[in-house]
This record gives C-alpha cells, structure tokens and sequence, in this order.
C-alpha cells in the first residue's frame, strides 16, 4: 500500500469495525473456570458476528496475571486451543489493568497493518479462585513490586494519595469523589451483566469501612471473574458482512513512570492526557464531540482524573463537574453508562474489552435503559496500574 | 465455603514481594538500610530509587551513588486499613509520599505515631525498622521508614 493510500485510509477513519461482542456475567464466578470464561465470551462474540470460528485469523487476548490468579500462563495457545481455534496466532497482551485495551490496540493494528481481515480480541481475568491478600498482592504487580508493595501501599494506597492531593489542591470534597460511586452503581442496575446490579446512596458510600483514607470500600472497585471478546473486521471485510459496523476510529496509548513516587503531578494522568490529545488527533474530533464515554473508575478519584485528562472538564474541575450531574445520563458527557468498573465489576484483563462493548452497544443503540440518546461517538479510557499506561479509543456509527 | 473452593496449593504461596528468595532482598540492601540512591553528574537530578539511566540526560548523563540525608516532609498520605499478605499485623498503619530536602519522593510508612497526627506539611526523618517478616524462609526484611520530627 502507498504512502498516500495510508492517508487516504486515516481520512476516511473507517477502516477497522467491532462486528461482534461477547461478554460474560461479571461476579465471583465460582462455577467457572478461567478457559470457560474467555470460551464462553468468544462465542457469543462469534455467533454476534454472525462469522464461523475459521474466518478468524489471528486473537490477542488481555490478561492481567493468570500466573498468580489461577496458576495459568501461556494464554494465546490455551484460548485459541479451547476456542478450537488451534493453528493460529494467538498472542496474551499484558499492561495491568489496561490489559484488554492494549489486547484492542494489537487487533486494530494487525488489521491496519493490512495483515488480517477478521481479529479477535479478548480479556479474561479469574480473580476469586484465591484469597483476598493474594490477590492485593497480584494487583500491586502493576505498581512498582520493589519501592512502593515492598513499603506496604497497595492499590487503594497509592489512589488515596492521590485522592488527598486532589482535595487540598483543587478543593475536592469527599462527597464529590463518592458521587462517582452513586452514579455508577444507578447505572449497574440497568446493566444484566453487572457484578453489583443495586443502587447505593451517598451515605453509604461515606459510611463504609474505610480502606485507604480517605478512599472506603464503595469508592473501590471490587474483585471479579469474567471474560470479553469483540471480533474486529477490516472495512472490506465489514462492508460485506455486518450491518450493524460500529468503526474505531482512534487508538492511542502512553506511558508515564510505573511509581507514582515518579509523576511530575499526582493530581494529573499524563499518559491519559498524552493518549487522549493523540487519539483526538486521530479521530478528527474533540473532547466535546464525545457523546458518552466509559473510563477507568479503579477507585472513585480516578473517574474525576479521567473526565479530567479527556478534557470533559477543566484539570481539578472533576469534583464539581460530577456533582453538577454532567456525567449522568442526560448529562453534558454521560461516563460510565455501563456502571464503571464501581458497578459493572473489574476483571482487571477483561476491562479494556468490556468498554468497548458498552460503546458497541450503545453506538449500535441497544443499551437498554442506558441508553445515551442520539449516541454517535464514543470513547474508552482504560489506564493500567496508577497511571503507568493509559489506552484510549474512539468510536463512531456513521 | 468459599475457601474449600480455593486450590489448597494456593494457600501456602503469598505472592509478590514475600515469594521472592533472599538475593532480591539482599542485594537492595545498601539502598534500603541507607537510602543511598544516585545522581545524574551532567544535570545534578537525584533519584531514589536509583536509577541507572537518567531520563533527562539519557546517554549524555553520568549516574554515581548518592545517599540522602533521609529528612524532608510529608507530601501525601493515607491511612492503610486493608493491608496485604505481611503488613496485616500493623494496621492501620500510615502510608506517605515523602518530599526529600534533595527533591525525589519516596513511598513509606510514617511511623512512631498515631495514624491521626499524620498531615501534610509535617517534617519527617528517615528511621531504620522492620518492614515484615516473610517467605517461607520466615527471614525479616528491614528497611526506612519515618517519623514525626518534633
């Protein structure tokens, strides 16, 4: 392909599509295990599509640490094996937390990089098969394992001292950071695959045990089981058979200091804002365009650093502009439709992917209740660790 | 009960920073019992954690040793009350980013007080302790922590 074919192809902005989704119920899944999760969301990734399994030419799959959660590396060969899939490239992505998204980012790019027509990208994290403290333990991977878990953080640790800056420097209140938590889970309830499908109010958000002050339970995300999988087409590909393509338009990822001893600002996601400025580039749009977004509500206080670094609001305006309801749906930017992380659940490889498929399906306009009116462009902010990566992609349906 | 569905194996591994063998231990000793980090000699930044390559200067950067002199004051903290395999004997305990005199910020625990007297602002020193005890192996692990300064 040409050098100006590639520009022609950037202009467009339509060259890869999510043409199928698969996604599991989001809990403590005792009953199954890790192959059944990420089998069963490609499955139903598949038949959405309405493709057979051999049209599928190469998967990429996120996760986390299944070494630690389940004993289990080696994760391309064992999903394409249990999906009967075996004889294809099959690649496990890992970036903590942003595990899934980075899984997109390598489908998107296999199809721009002109190699494949039909991609499969998925997310699987089995978190439950282990105690509590191990599985801390397994998530403070993605911060700094010698500086900063050797020192006793832990990830609502590390997200609280964040917390506590934003609140002295920009006037946070503790009731605006909980208000993330109150959205999300009212949105959760409309949300069959959600881990938590029930409303919490404001006072039980301020009242629940305290984890890492100023951070308690409800600002925390919890532990998860579940698996996603979307099958990405390129144009031709798409064109032909799906009429119901929903485009990526953007794909953009940076990197900041894996401590957060490291950051120039705790109060600011430079990867988020780095990644965001590029895939705006990309997508032709701007922070106002985005009709609803799904970000990475880790902890509450991430959700205001996320609406932040996208620009949806001005940098340490997140508290205020959550509490004036702009993130609601109905609002000026509705963000985390889905229920967030808070409410739909983290399976920390599955996330990336299962954003994604809530901006599919509100993009496709089958969102149920959560449904944002008139959606016609999206976005996914999905970060790993305390901000060491961040993954963001645009999405559109005309 | 949750904990019969759990793989028995699983129980005896605590992950992370206890599964690792001595020598990851012993050989950040120097760095952990002294706060000894380095400097970059072109454009004088200080890191701690050391680091061998200064992202400034990159190839044209010189690192050697620094050890710092271990005060400075606090920048953030937290109070830590869900703690991990190894810390859960000490909760709650403070947690902060401390803002050193020569300029990096270093994670640790502010000890030698009520988690309450803990604020920003407050000037702190470094003191030697132990971090946990861990492993199968059951060896203590120490290294910096610190404290109020009056």
């Amino acid at each position: 392909m040409s050098i100006l074919g590639i520009t022609n192809d950037k202009m467009t902005g339509k060259k890869v599509a999510i043409i199928g989704v698969g996604l599991t119920k989001f809990g403590e899944l005792w009953e199954k295990s890790y192959r059944d999760l990420i089998t069963e969301a490609g499955v139903k990734a598949i038949s959405d599509a309405g493709i057979d399994g051999i049209d599928v030419q190469e998967l990429f799959v996120g996760s986390m640490s299944p070494g630690l959660f389940a004993a289990q590396e080696h994760i391309g060969a064992l999903v394409a094996d249990y999906a009967g899939l075996t004889g294809i490239p099959a690649t496990r992505v890992e970036a903590a937390c942003a595990s899934g998204g980075l899984a997109l980012r390598q489908a998107y790019t296999s199809i721009m990089a002109g190699r494949n027509d039909i991609v499969v990208a998925g997310g699987v994290e089995k978190m439950t098969d282990v105690p509590t403290g191990l599985a801390m333990t397994a998530l403070m991977g993605a911060g700094d394992e010698e500086w900063e878990a050797f020192n006793g953080a832990t990830f609502p640790a590390l997200y609280a001292l964040m917390a506590r800056r934003h609140m002295m420097e920009y006037g946070t209140t503790i009731e605006q950071i909980s208000m993330v938590s109150v959205k999300n889970h009212a949105n959760a309830k409309h949300n069959e695959y959600a881990q938590f499908q029930f409303e919490v109010s404001l006072e039980d958000v301020l009242n629940s045990a305290k984890v890492a002050e100023p951070l308690r339970l409800l600002h925390c995300s919890p532990i998860t089981d579940g698996a996603a999988a979307v099958i990405l087409a390129s144009e031709k590909k798409a064109k032909e058979i799906c009429d119901n393509p929903v485009w990526i338009t953007a794909s953009a990822m940076a990197t900041d200091t894996l401590a957060l001893s490291d950051r120039k600002s705790l109060t600011q996601t430079n990867s988020a804002i780095l990644a965001a400025k590029d895939a705006y580039k990309q997508a032709g749009v701007g922070a106002k365009d985005i009709d609803f977004a799904e970000v990475h509500d880790c902890f509450a206080i991430a959700e205001l650093l996320a609406i932040e670094a996208l620009g949806f609001c001005k940098i340490g305006a997140g508290g205020k502009y959550t509490e004036d309801g702009h993130t609601k749906i109905g609002g000026e930017h509705p963000v985390n439709t889905s229920g967030g992380l808070k409410g739909k659940g983290h399976p920390v490889g599955t996330t990336g992917i299962a954003q994604a498929i809530e901006a599919t399906l509100q993009l496709r306009g089958t969102a149920g209740k959560r449904q944002v009116k008139d959606a016609n462009i999206g976005l996914t902010h999905n970060v790993g660790g305390s901000g060491a990566t961040a993954v963001v992609h645009i999405y559109r349906r005309d | 009960m949750w904990e019969d569905r759990v793989r028995p194996r699983l129980f005896t591994y605590t992950g992370g920073t206890k599964m690792k063998g001595l020598a990851s231990y012993w050989r950040l000793i120097p760095q952990r019992y002294n706060l000894i980090g380095t400097e970059c000699n072109h454009c004088k930044q200080k890191f701690f954690p050391p680091r061998k390559i200064c992202p400034t200067c990159r190839r044209h950067g010189e690192i050697k040793s620094y050890k710092f002199k271990g005060v400075g004051e606090i920048y953030s903290y937290t109070v830590i009350h869900a703690a991990p395999d190894g810390f859960e004997f000490q909760k709650p305990y403070a947690l902060g980013l401390i803002r050193l005199v020569e300029g990096p910020l270093v994670t640790a625990q502010i000890v030698d007080c009520k988690p309450d007297e803990v604020e920003v602002g407050k000037k702190v020193e470094m003191v030697f302790r132990k971090i946990f005890a861990g492993g199968k192996e059951g060896t203590i692990r120490y290294g910096y922590k610190f404290k109020l300064v009056d």
